[in-house]
């Protein structure tokens, strides 16, 4: 078992969401986290969704996701380069003596203070879901008063092939170099 | 041109090319059946019950492979579909179902029979919609249509508000084609792996094709008979792929899985190659997976890719539609014949082979087996369709009905759907008029849709029904039987005088007994006009046999009684219970499912051993 994060462009219709929930949930699938945002396209959301599964498991998920109807094109990202990001919002107890020991680990962390009152600091972390996680453990400590995280979203990077059929179809002709010259109109 | 909704999905189904739909109305649905009074083209089936209409949109697509139309209200109409849609997912079969719904502006207030529709079938449908514009109603429809009956087919639901069908709006047919940049119906495998399969093929010596429907969805039963003769490869069928291989045909072996025969499961478990022609590795098909066909290679020809590696890891995988792989791979095929391999299949036939319980004496007693074999023997020169319910006569009726053309056996085989037999029997006599259609069905099961023989008597169709009865819900009491010591909880089942009952709906109704009537009461049935009833009084505690315990190993089956129950009834006779210890054959079998497919918490330990052997079978009541 190991972190599948796959990358799927869907219509945006009403329902959308649901249907690829809902088929994480009848095929028996655990969702670590699932994030839908728009794209440079009218009328496309992408989603991401990081699945706790096997290679073969994610082999299932990936050709289910290209089952549905108003699926336009999936990725798996795990095995190619990629850069994934995640936010979190962390609002952290602090008095007088531990404001400054806070502030440092933000600045080790790169974060940012974006709320200060007499007892709380909250901050913006954003990274991998692993520094966020760090983040979180390491500030634990002082008192975490709420916390929010976003959930992963990912690219691949550069110009990696990406495919437009599922597993086990696809061929070299499958593979597009130039990624913008995938139609997915709706 | 300028319609009401309602008038548009008219004009859809007309141009569709639908003759006929299923359907209940209702406050929802009620613009659309006023509209339909203009339509005279397509005829209406007032069914009983909104589950009847979906069936018998699916039994009329299932004999004809046209989509089947069925028709309901909100709420309650559209949830009583849900079991009838259900079924047609699971046996991939093209229906499209069109709901009412409350106003646009009532969705979601819990209005008068509100239901979330789209929602409720959303895992149960290949797709589905809901219209709240009258100017969506014709695309909806189309793209419907063209989802049901491409690629895998599948039901599709389009959920149509009420202001919708009563709105007007510009009506276009061409307008409305399907825009759907996301469907895939189908897919081409990558030539490497044709040559893989080719060679796979070509390097076995003990291959054998697996027939499923995919089979009869794409018309191939000549291509595969045309493969088999080449290489001399054996062909077994699984339930839903029974009448796509000839019964009398050489090289069909029968049926697999838990239920087929005991040669087949052991030619499976012997094989150094297993060529899946559009069947899925169900588990009633596979018993245990860990052990399952172990000693071969697997060749998985199918047009789904979910279905690849789903329950059985495969070696060589051709996503695709039968036909274009069929074409395909033949060429690549070398002549070989396999006498050795056919020697030892037909070694271990046997005397089990050929069960031609036609010669057993009469003992005196009706068994289910000589009914149905006597039916498929008087049938056998008429033009047939057998629709079957779901139990021990489903069974007796996949052994002992030989079936030599597609399309001539219907049956739930996925879901299992008690009470599809009537009502999709009466959709299968709309879309074949010609032919004559049977129900097998059993007591039970019958009384779930007994009621839509109003409809066949209010239609004037003639639908023959053989109610198998045992009085018992016999799959089940045959399960506690062999499993939990016969305690026969909730099994033992009444019903009516189904003579009378036939009569009470206008119809004709007959009762046999004895094995002697049989004869005379299948003649009296096909010489009536109208829909027949036979009660077939059979015997109570009859076992179908073999029988793998589900989430046993496919060869450690439970074999027929030695000495044969129905040569000389009435006296206790040994059944044999397979010789290693079976799992915990209730609990065990999906978990272990899930560890092989690496997805799911890890099998557990096989359980405790069944006690074993079992005590003596009773055929007594
Ligand atoms: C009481 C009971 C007992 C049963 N016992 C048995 C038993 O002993 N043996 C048995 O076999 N079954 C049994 N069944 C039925 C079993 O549950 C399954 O329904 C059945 O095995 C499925 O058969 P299938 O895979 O051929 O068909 P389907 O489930 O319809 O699968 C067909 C496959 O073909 C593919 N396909 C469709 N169209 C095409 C195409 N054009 N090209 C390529 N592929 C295509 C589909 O994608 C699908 O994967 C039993 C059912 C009941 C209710
Ligand atoms: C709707 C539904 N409910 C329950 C079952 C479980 N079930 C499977 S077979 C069976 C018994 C069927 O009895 P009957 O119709 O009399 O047929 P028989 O097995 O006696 O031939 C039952 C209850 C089912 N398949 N479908
Ligand atoms: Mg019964």
């Amino acid at each position: 078992m190991a972190k599948h994060t796959l990358i799927a462009y869907v219509e945006d219709v009403p329902g959308v969401l649901n249907r690829v929930a809902s088929l994480f949930r009848r095929r028996n699938f655990n969702i670590d986290s699932l994030t839908v945002g728009g794209t440079d396209q009218p009328g496309v959301s992408r989603l991401t969704v990081v699945v706790d599964t096997t290679e073969a498991g994610a082999r299932i998920v990936e050709a289910n996701l290209y089952k549905l109807v108003n699926v336009l094109r999936v990725d798996d990202l795990t095995h190619k380069a990629s850069l994934t990001r995640e936010l979190g919002l962390v609002k952290i107890k602090v008095s007088p003596e531990t404001r400054a020991q806070v502030l440092q680990l933000v600045e080790v962390f790169r974060a940012r203070v974006v709320d200060v009152d007499e007892k709380t600091i909250t901050v913006e972390v954003t990274g991998t879901p692993e520094k966020i996680a760090k983040f979180e453990l390491i500030v634990r400590p002082y008192g975490i008063v709420e916390m929010v995280r976003t959930g992963a979203v990912s690219m691949a990077r550069g110009h990696e092939p990406v495919s437009s059929a599922p597993p086990l179809v696809r061929t070299a002709a499958d593979h597009h170099h130039d990624t913008s010259g995938i139609s997915m109109s709706v | 041109m300028k319609l009401t909704g309602a008038e548009i999905i008219w004009e859809c189904l007309q141009k569709e090319g639908v003759d006929v739909v299923f359907g209940y109305p209702g406050g929802a649905i009620l613009p659309t059946y006023d509209a339909m009074t203009k339509y005279s083209k397509i005829h209406h089936v007032l069914v009983r019950h909104e589950q009847g209409a979906t069936h018998m949109a699916d039994g009329y697509a299932r004999a004809s492979g046209r989509v089947g139309v069925a028709i309901a209200t909100s709420g309650p109409g559209a949830t009583n579909m849900v079991t009838g849609i259900a079924t047609a997912m699971m046996d991939s079969s093209p229906i499209v179902c069109i709901t009412g719904q409350v106003g646009s502006k009532a969705i979601g207030t819990d209005a008068f029979q509100e239901t979330d529709v789209t929602g409720v079938t959303l895992p149960i449908t290949k797709h589905n919609y809901l219209v709240t514009k009258p100017g969506d109603i014709a695309r909806a429809i189309r793209e419907a249509f063209y989802i049901a009956q491409s690629g895998r087919p599948g039901p599709v639901l389009v959920d149509i508000t009420k202001d919708a069908q009563q709105m007007t709006c510009e009506f276009d047919w061409e307008a409305a084609a399907p825009r759907l940049p996301g469907y895939r119906p189908t897919h081409r495998a990558p030539s490497s792996e044709f040559a893989r399969a080719a060679e796979l093929i070509n390097s076995a010596k003990r291959p054998l094709i697996l027939a499923g429907q995919g089979i009869l969805k794409s018309g191939t039963t000549a291509e595969v008979l045309k493969l088999a003769k080449t290489a001399g490869i054996p062909i077994t069928t699984t339930l839903l792929g029974i009448g796509v291989i000839p019964a009398s045909s050489p090289f069909n072996l029968g049926m697999m899985g838990m239920h087929g025969e005991a040669w087949v499961n052991e030619a499976i478990q012997q094989a150094d190659l297993l060529i899946a022609l559009g069947m899925r590795f169900d588990d009633r098909v596979t018993g245990n997976l860990k052990t399952y066909a172990l000693n071969a290679k697997k060749i998985h020809v199918d047009i789904d890719p979910t279905e690849i590696n789903k329950n059985v890891p495969v070696d060589v995988a051709l996503i695709g539609d039968l036909r274009e792989v069929l074409a395909e791979i033949q060429p690549q095929v070398k002549k070989a014949d396999h006498a050795e391999w056919w020697a030892t299949i037909n070694a271990s036939r046997g005397d089990a082979a050929v069960r031609d319980i036609q010669s057993l004496p009469d003992s005196g007693h009706l068994y289910a087996a000589h009914v149905i074999n006597d039916l498929w023997r008087l049938t056998q020169k008429r033009d047939t369709i057998v629709v079957t319910d779901v139990g021990q006569h489903q069974m007796w009726e996949a052994q002992y009905f030989r079936h030599e053309k597609p399309r001539s056996l219907i049956t739930s085989g996925g879901l299992g759907t008690m009470g599809f037999a009537l009502p999709a029997a009466i959709g299968a006599k709309f879309a074949c008029p010609e032919k004559d259609v049977w129900v097998v069905v059993g007591d039970g099961g019958f009384q779930m849709t007994s009621c839509e023989l109003a409809t066949a008597e209010q239609e004037g169709i003639k639908v023959n029904v053989a109610i198998i009865n045992n009085s018992f819900l016999g799959m089940v009491r045959q399960w506690q039987e062999f499993f939990y010591d016969k305690r026969y909880a909730a099994t033992p089942m009444t019903g009516p005088d189904f003579v009378k009952l036939a009569e009470a709906y206008r119809l004709k109704g007959l009762r046999c007994n004895k094995r002697g009537d049989v004869k005379a009461t299948v003649e009296k049935t096909l010489a009536a006009k109208e829909t027949v009833v036979i009660d077939f009084v059979v015997e109570k505690e009859d076992s179908v046999f073999p029988m793998v315990p589900a989430g046993a190993d496919l060869d450690k089956m439970i074999r027929r009684p030695k000495q044969d129950v129905m040569l000389e009834s009435g006296s206790d006779k040994e059944w044999e219970m397979p010789g290693s210890t079976l799992p915990n054959v209730f609990a065990e079998a999906k978990a272990e499912a899930k560890a092989l497919n690496g997805r799911g918490k890890a099998a557990r330990a096989s359980g405790p051993a069944r006690k074993t052997p079992k005590s003596a079978k009773s055929n007594r009541r």
